[in-house]
């Protein structure tokens, strides 16, 4: 389920209009996955505040999203571009990649809430397809 | 069996007694079937799937997806019996469509998007957690007569 080029402009189509809120896409799914899923919170058990709209949450959302736009700007060789958030991942913070998917699916979940029109069926396949390679390229160094 | 709170019935209830039928039904199904393109498997005989604009405006596939959604209409009537309640319906899908019970958390996904789409912001977290505990027991028991 390699992306065609079609899917890269659909998700490059999407970015341009959604990456302005990508601080807010980034704080509101993080903070969905810690309360739907709450299996994941195990992983920021450091944080003295996990809740929704906290600040760690709201700091580290910003991240995810820089990393989500990191891989739309090399969306062409995604292997490479997070290799070092791979390594991260895999040998520091030690994600269980089935994590990957559920968080993939939150950020999908709250692009849908703020964009309704603009997440057409077919964005939204070309980003599930995206955020699914992206989590494979994540997962590249775990073994 | 599955406890339900005051408040999860609520969500539930309300969810549905607000739910367009015949516009969420279509869009749910229709979105599986452009972004999971395999289970247009199941759907064979429902005339022209070639491409996303041929499986939005399929009048047969609008048909079921309404179809699909009051077929949740049972659960949510009988929140505390759902198992029993889709016996019936899961040998259905098992012994006569042969669906792949992955398949159905496929299905769940694309509802949940539809319905975050149209609550927008009203779709808070608690309120996602809610509703995927409750397709969750849905799939759950859809799958049950597998064997």
């Amino acid at each position: 389920m390699s992306l065609s080029d079609k899917d890269k402009a659909a998700v490059k189509a999407l970015w341009a209009k959604i990456s302005k809120s990508a601080d807010a896409i980034g704080a509101d799914a993080l903070g969905r996955m810690l309360s739907v899923y709450p299996q994941t919170k195990t992983y920021f058990s450091h944080w003295p505040d996990m809740s929704p709209g906290s600040a760690p949450v709201k700091a580290h959302g910003k991240k995810v999203m820089g990393g989500v736009a990191l891989a739309v700007s090399q969306i062409d060789d995604l292997a490479n571009c997070l290799l070092e958030l791979s390594e991260r991942h895999a040998f520091q913070m030690r994600v269980d990649p089935a994590n990957f998917k559920i968080l993939s699916h939150c950020i999908i979940v709250v692009i849908a809430t703020m964009f309704p029109k603009e997440f057409t069926p077919e964005a939204h396949v070309a980003l599930d397809k995206f955020l699914s390679a992206a989590a494979l390229a994540l997962s590249e160094r775990y073994r | 069996m599955v406890e339900w709170t005051e408040q999860e019935r609520t969500i539930i209830t309300s969810i549905f007694s607000s739910l367009d039928y015949e516009d969420i039904g279509p869009k749910a199904l229709s979105r599986c079937l452009i972004v999971y393109p395999w289970t247009q498997r199941y759907f064979g005989a429902f005339g022209n799937l070639y491409n996303a604009e041929a499986i939005k405006t399929n009048p047969n596939i609008a048909a079921h997806g309404v179809k699909v959604l009051h077929g949740l209409d049972r659960a949510v009537k009988n929140m505390d019996n759902i198992k029993a309640t889709y016996a019936e319906l899961s040998v259905l899908h098992s012994e006569k469509l042969h669906v792949d019970p992955d398949n159905f958390k496929l299905l769940s996904d694309c509802l949940t998007i539809v319905i975050a789409a149209k609550m927008g912001s009203g779709f808070t977290p608690e309120i996602q957690a809610t509703w995927q505990k409750f397709l969750a027991v849905v799939v759950s028991a859809l799958g049950r007569q597998y064997h």
